[in-house]
């Protein structure tokens, strides 16, 4: 390993700009003659439209156009859609609502799109939203889950009457069922996944240009993926056909997920700048940001776990209604199926799984993708489960866990997923050597002495990233495939650029890219630049979640880089007049076999430019190669994290102790940015655990719609992390990469909470545990305590 | 934000006239409150009186005893000042609590009070210690000065130009913090000056800040953290909101209390 190989912790290259503000975020991009977007967003939850008058709004000096749902229907634009069909138990297709970018007739979330004004200036333009008169016919919110889907509930959507998007189910009922006919013990719990709000540092924003000269559009967004927002903006809602659209997805201050989808705002940029004959450019305000973008979570389960009379799993049965929101958003619909059900199982063993999940309207802000995406969800459904079941049957958690680890690879799960690679009882044991684990008697004991009251709480989660093969996703229902592509473009003097589908918004592909071309090369790492978020550069590309560039994004730079040292051995066969056969590359020189004649990499790209050693017939001249690489697996990045809390009964407040996470995400190109992801995700994770929740009142107004109300983690909720690793490469890529983005995220929340639920030696406890919640709960130990 | 006009006088005399001309006048002090309720388009104030030139609001000095603040004074200032450290260092302590460093740069004393945010800091000292809040025409006790939520009994025109606050024997302020904004759920402050006990807590009632009776009748028979074991407080009158329940504030002030006079007896 060099020091700017893989393996190697290599300073991040664009934190540079990023950390003396020389980033290049769409809001710092401002077109000649830009005009700019404000949404009039609906007040109410629920209400027909049954007027809009704009024309004072309109009469305003500065303002250019005030434009509604009919102007959409007038111009043939069609609605945001949702790229992923899930099929109801009986075969029938889930019901998706239309989801027009300017509203049609009725609003059904607080912060829906109602109109936009475009204006010579912001702030002309909020003005003149306040004169555009609505008149609304108020209808009832509906906020609850449970009474969505009860009798007399008011309809979201017609064509979903009983609010019900679909009734879906994954696994072997029978089977399971049986299961549990001989279980020796059944572990019961109801679980709440809390909403929870993206809140990315940088709101969304976009700005649409029309070049009328060209008919040609470009849009500047904060998007995660822009080929797809292309694809989407073209090919379904029908801005402008793709060769006539750019997208460009410049710096992106970090997205979670909530920047993948494409958004009513951004459509209507884009159209709007053809028809006001001007650019476009909407920035979110935080409250927007609130309000609009996609949130995640919001799942109510029930579940069931079987067990024998040795403390074997036999089955696991588990209901969840989760909530999809107003409207189906970009992926909303595979979160709490595909990304959910089949990760159940677990790091364990389990012969029968049986999972149902109805996704239920309500009138919310859409619900989608969150760091995790639906992982999150089952993996504190199961790290709930066994906890629980380890306490109720009396044993050890880490001995119940080692009990019903899997332990033979491949295992095909009950659930979809074929797990490749991994050694759970590795991750285990380190963690509880780092933890401490054998001191913890001692500790819980000097806390009780100071009235304290001291838990500790497993999580042995796994996640599938890699996102993932095309074919297998095409059969689930997606709409798209899920490979990655990537093009390397070697210049004359040899420096090299990538090109990559991956979006960078956060995660340091600029560096780990360039690390894997450096190596593998054999040139500076200074001498690579990575290049993405533009449709006009890029040819196309699937972008950056699920925890995928790695996994996908980098094994097609990988395979690119095959096909540029093949065609370099052919160059440097010319240009040293020897046998391709002979030539051998190493270390960043092409050499002949067996004597002293070499080229380095430079000089022979030097070789395929000038072209003067071959005849073009021969051989075409230039390096460059491109590739496309579907995965052949889903990859699935494991660990083991232990909470460790303090928490004080007189005030309900939890202080997270110690923090040990052991995670496996195969081969790492670059541990310093690996241990941030960690670091980043665990952050996440205790926030949706401890302080994070987003609230609606019975009227559905969002309670929590800024930072005075939603807590966000800070640096002092939060101990040093003690993070350590085990590795299996994974077998389905070239490089042996497993993800790392999410899992913090996915495994912290159940760590918590039993570590919460040990403390109090009880399981009423819910997320977010508040002080106020975990006072309540504190109270009804000190009752149990005070009885016995 | 709406726009407005700004005004920035160099005498009290000045700025009182300024607000009398005004269609709509805001004095503007620190502007931590009001700036964000006017760029969340929440306020919209015709014109803004600004206190920052104006001579002679700000300071800290001992008068007898008295501890005497000018109402232009930053929040960082009176943390960071030796006398405050010395003749109150409760209220230093408070002051170096309230917010983030940004706040505390800008924010004033003056404008805290003035502005009585239910969940603000200052108000529980001024009524714990027994301050005098004077301004430009007349002076008010602390216990005269909180009327309710954002009410005081200033009139229109009137300005805060300094605060005094009798020297306890002994003092201090123990704040439970709203887990997402970090104000107060409940402040509260006690302070000891011969036999005389106050508890003043902020955060938690539903009309604002207000002194525990209770409490200081058990503190007065001894000024004890031990007095408070077993009391408890009614949530009659306290603030409900999804971060804490009244039953759950009542709880709060108890035990914020406890830790206040035990930090008091320690010093």
């Amino acid at each position: 390993m060099t020091s700017t190989g893989i393996g190697a912790p290599v300073r991040r290259k664009e934190d540079f700009r990023f950390i003396t503000g020389k980033g290049q975020y769409t809001d710092d991009i401002n077109r000649q003659g830009q005009a700019y977007a404000y949404f009039l967003r609906s007040p109410h939850a629920h209400a027909t439209i049954k007027s809009i008058d704009a024309s004072a709004a309109k009469a305003k000096p500065g303002v250019l156009a005030v434009l509604t749902g009919d102007d959409l229907a007038a111009d043939k634009i069609g609605g945001l859609i949702c790229g992923w069909m899930i099929h109801n138990k009986d075969g029938s297709p889930m019901k998706a609502g239309a989801h027009p970018a300017l509203a049609q007739g009725k609003v059904r979330y607080v912060g829906d799109h109602v109109a936009v004004v475009i204006a010579e200036d912001y702030s002309t333009a909020k003005d003149a939203a306040e004169a555009i008169v609505v008149d609304y016919g108020v209808l009832p919110a509906v906020v609850d889950m449970n009474a969505a889907t009860g009798k007399g509930a008011t309809v979201v959507h017609d064509i979903a009457p009983d609010n019900r998007v679909y009734d879906w189910h994954l696994g072997d009922k029978a089977a399971t069922d049986a299961a549990f006919a001989r279980a020796k013990h059944v572990t019961k719990l109801d679980l709440v996944n809390n909403r929870l709000v993206p809140n990315a540092m940088e709101p969304r924003a976009a700005i649409g240009d029309y070049d009328a000269g060209n008919d040609a559009f470009t849009l500047y967004t904060t998007s995660q993926n822009p080929h797809v927002a292309r694809l989407v903006l073209s090919a379904f809602i029908g801005i402008a056909p793709e060769h006539k659209l750019r997208v460009i997805a410049p710096d992106v201050g970090g997205g979670f997920g909530s920047k993948i989808f494409i958004y009513a705002e951004e459509t209507v940029c884009v159209w709007a700048a053809k028809k006001v004959g001007r650019p476009v450019k909407w920035t979110a305000e935080r409250t927007e940001a609130f309000l609009s973008d996609a949130h995640g979570r919001d799942h109510i389960t029930h579940a069931e776990m079987a067990l024998d009379d040795k403390g074997k799993i036999l089955g696991l049965r588990v209901k969840t209604k989760a909530n999809l929101g107003a409207y189906l958003s970009t992926f909303s619909s595979c979160v709490p199926t595909y990304l959910y059900a089949p990760l159940l199982s677990g790091q364990y063993d389990i012969p029968a799984i049986y999972c149902e999940v109805e996704g239920v309207y309500t009138t919310t802000a859409p619900v989608d993708a969150y760091r995790g995406a639906g992982r999150p969800e089952a993996t504190f459904v199961i790290e709930r489960m066994i906890e629980v079941a380890a306490r109720e049957t009396g044993t050890d958690p880490a001995a119940f866990r080692k009990k019903n680890f899997i332990r033979k690879f491949p295992h095909q799960t009950p659930v979809i997923m074929a797990y490749d690679a991994g050694d759970y009882v590795a991750s285990l044991e380190k963690a509880l050597d780092m933890a401490d684990y054998k001191g913890f008697g001692k500790r819980r004991r000097d806390s009780a002495r100071a009235g304290k009251l001291r838990g500790i709480g497993f999580s042995a989660y796994i996640e599938a990233c890699g996102i993932a093969p095309s074919a297998a996703v095409g059969s689930l229902g997606a709409g798209v495939g899920l490979w990655e592509s990537a093009e390397i473009r070697v210049n004359p003097v040899g420096t090299v650029e990538v090109l990559t589908g991956s979006h960078s918004h956060g995660q340091g592909h600029e560096t780990t890219f360039a690390q894997l071309v450096s190596a593998r090369l054999g040139i500076d790492i200074d001498q690579v630049a990575v290049v993405h978020g533009d449709t006009d550069k890029v040819q196309f590309g699937m972008g950056t979640y699920g925890s995928r560039s790695g996994a996908v994004g980098m094994s097609a730079i990988s395979k690119a880089l095959d096909k540029v040292i093949a065609k370099g051995k052919k160059v440097a066969a010319y240009a040293m007049e020897a046998s391709e056969g002979d030539i051998e590359f190493k270390d960043g020189r092409f050499s002949v076999a067996g004597t002293d004649k070499s080229l380095a990499f430079g000089e022979v790209a030097l070789q395929a430019y000038i072209a003067h050693k071959f005849s073009g017939q021969e051989l075409e001249p230039g390096l460059k190669e491109g590739a496309f690489y579907d995965p052949t697996n889903f990859t699935f990045p494991s660990g083991v994290h232990i909470c460790e809390v303090e928490v004080d009964p007189e005030t309900g407040v939890t202080t997270i102790a110690k923090w040990t996470a052991v995670d496996d995400f195969g081969n790492v190109i670059n541990p310093m940015i690996v241990e941030g992801q960690v670091h980043g995700g665990i952050a996440q994770g205790v926030g949706q655990a401890l302080l994070e929740g987003a609230r609606y009142d019975s009227s559905g107004q969002l309670v929590t719609a800024s930072y005075m109300d939603y807590c966000m983690p800070r640096a002092d909720d939060l101990p040093s992390f003690s993070i350590g690793t085990t590795v299996t490469p994974c077998p389905s890529n070239p490089l042996g990469i497993k993800g790392c983005g999410e899992a913090g995220a996915i495994a912290a929340p159940p760590a918590v909470i039993n570590a919460i639920t040990d403390a109090l030696g009880h399981e009423d406890v819910t997320m977010p545990a508040t002080p106020q919640v975990v006072w309540q709960a504190a109270q009804k130990t000190l009752r149990k305590q005070a009885a016995e | 934000m709406y726009a407005f006009s700004y005004v920035s006088p160099k005498t009290v005399r000045q700025a009182a006239s300024a607000l009398a001309k005004a269609e709509d006048g805001k004095f503007l002090a620190g502007g931590q409150t009001l700036l964000p309720t006017m760029k969340q388009r929440l306020a919209a104030p015709s014109t803004l009186i600004d206190l920052a030139k104006v001579d002679g609001l700000s300071g800290i000095e001992l008068k007898g005893r008295a501890l005497v603040i000018g109402a232009m004074t930053r929040h960082a200032d009176v943390a960071a000042s030796a006398v405050v450290q010395q003749a109150i260092p409760a209220l230093a302590s408070l002051a170096a609590g309230i917010g983030d460093p940004a706040v505390r740069h800008r924010g004033t004393i003056g404008g805290s009070i003035a502005n009585n945010d239910p969940a603000a800091d200052y108000p529980s000292a001024a009524l714990a210690l027994g301050a005098t809040i004077v301004t430009n025409k007349r002076k008010i006790p602390a216990e005269e000065f909180f009327k309710g939520l954002f009410e005081t009994a200033l009139e229109d025109g009137e300005i805060i130009v300094k605060v005094s606050f009798p020297i306890p024997s002994k003092a201090a302020y123990a704040k439970f913090r709203n887990p997402a904004s970090r104000y107060a759920l409940a402040g509260v402050f006690v302070a000891k000056r011969g036999s005389d006990v106050r508890v003043a807590v902020t955060g938690a009632g539903s009309n604002g800040v207000f002194r525990a009776t209770v409490l200081e009748d058990a503190l007065k028979k001894r000024f004890s953290p031990k007095s408070l074991e077993g009391v408890t407080l009614p949530a009659t009158g306290l603030n409900g909101d999804i971060h804490a329940s009244p039953e759950y504030r009542a709880n709060l002030i108890v035990v914020m209390a406890k830790r206040a006079v035990t930090a008091a007896v320690g010093k």
